[in-house]
């Protein structure tokens, strides 16, 4: 801190930030992990009815978002190295990229479940009422964890608009930055969870 | 804080790094169709275990930052696995 001379009288901590951001991605690595075990456990003791609950899922949709999400995750970090070359305009760019691929995931996510619920395939649902007790869990996983899912997604596409207004008004640039790089952590996060979601709901039978 | 220069990895980086990540996306949908039975599983997850530690150490950037974050990172995994073992240690003796 003191050999920056420059900044001496603004009380600035980014390390201090990124820890704090740290700390947070482990709390929520533990929540969807707790998830991740329920669905274990619950698999393990309904192996069929998890397997044709998956099959009812659109393999198509589930490998369109992840890509999109691994996408997104490029974009941000590519963000993230143009505000630290100083290429403002870049980092507006890959931000904004980022920003419409976390909205077209929701839109695929509006279509997919909408598709389900359509068909009465939703928690308490009749069509899925007359199904077996481990289908009932299956979906009722399916739409816990990938709608906590969708809620971050939604968080991530508030920060993405403030950031986005922050580098514009040259708030976030080449020297204080940390705002978007906990933003790209925190993405990166989300997109960490869909990695595991994707196979467990999806592709595995 | 951050005693020298952030490390700044180029746009090249992270466009083979999403390669990576879209092959191995691919490779694990390909894999689904072999019907490989309980394999199955085991497969997906070592795939999808891959991708979380690319997505770890060069999109989040465990490799250049503090060694700390490493540390508790695998930390918090190795806590995970554990629950998971020791809950299924209970399960399989039902």
């Amino acid at each position: 801190m003191e050999k920056n001379a420059e900044h001496t009288h603004v009380h600035r901590d980014d390390e201090g930030d990124k820890l704090g951001m740290w700390l947070f991605i482990f709390t929520e690595l533990l929540l969807f992990g707790m998830l991740f075990l329920v669905y274990a456990v619950y698999r393990y003791r309904n192996p069929v009815a998890f397997q044709l609950g998956g099959e009812e899922l659109d393999v198509f949709l589930g490998t369109l978002n992840t890509v999109l999400l691994l996408v997104s995750s490029a974009t941000v970090a590519m963000s993230i190295s143009a505000i630290q070359k100083g290429l403002k305009k870049h980092a507006l760019v890959f931000l904004g990229i980022t920003l419409l691929i976390a909205v077209v995931f929701l839109v695929n996510k509006y279509f997919e479940w909408g598709a389900k619920i359509e068909y009465g395939f939703y928690p308490g649902g009749e069509a899925l009422l007359e199904l077996g007790h481990g289908t009932i869990l299956f979906f009722g996983l399916y739409y816990v964890m990938t709608g906590i899912h969708a809620l971050h997604i939604l968080i991530g596409i508030g920060l993405f608009i403030y950031v986005f207004q922050q580098i514009r008004a040259d708030k976030i640039h080449s020297t204080d930055y940390i705002w978007l790089e906990n933003t790209g952590l925190y993405w990166h996060l989300v997109d960490l969870i869909w990695i595991f979601l994707f196979p467990l709901f999806y592709l595995i039978h | 804080m951050s005693q020298e220069k952030p490390h700044i990895s180029s746009y090249r980086s992270h466009v083979f790094v999403l390669a990576a990540l879209i092959v191995l996306t691919g490779i694990s949908v390909a894999v689904t169709t072999l019907e490989l039975g309980r394999l199955d599983t085991l497969v997906a997850m070592l795939i999808a275990g891959a991708k979380a530690g690319i997505v770890l150490v060069w999109f989040m950037h465990l490799k250049f930052d503090n060694k700390l974050y490493t540390i508790f990172t695998v930390l918090v995994i190795v806590v995970f696995l554990l629950v998971l073992y020791v809950t299924f240690f209970d399960y399989s003796y039902r």
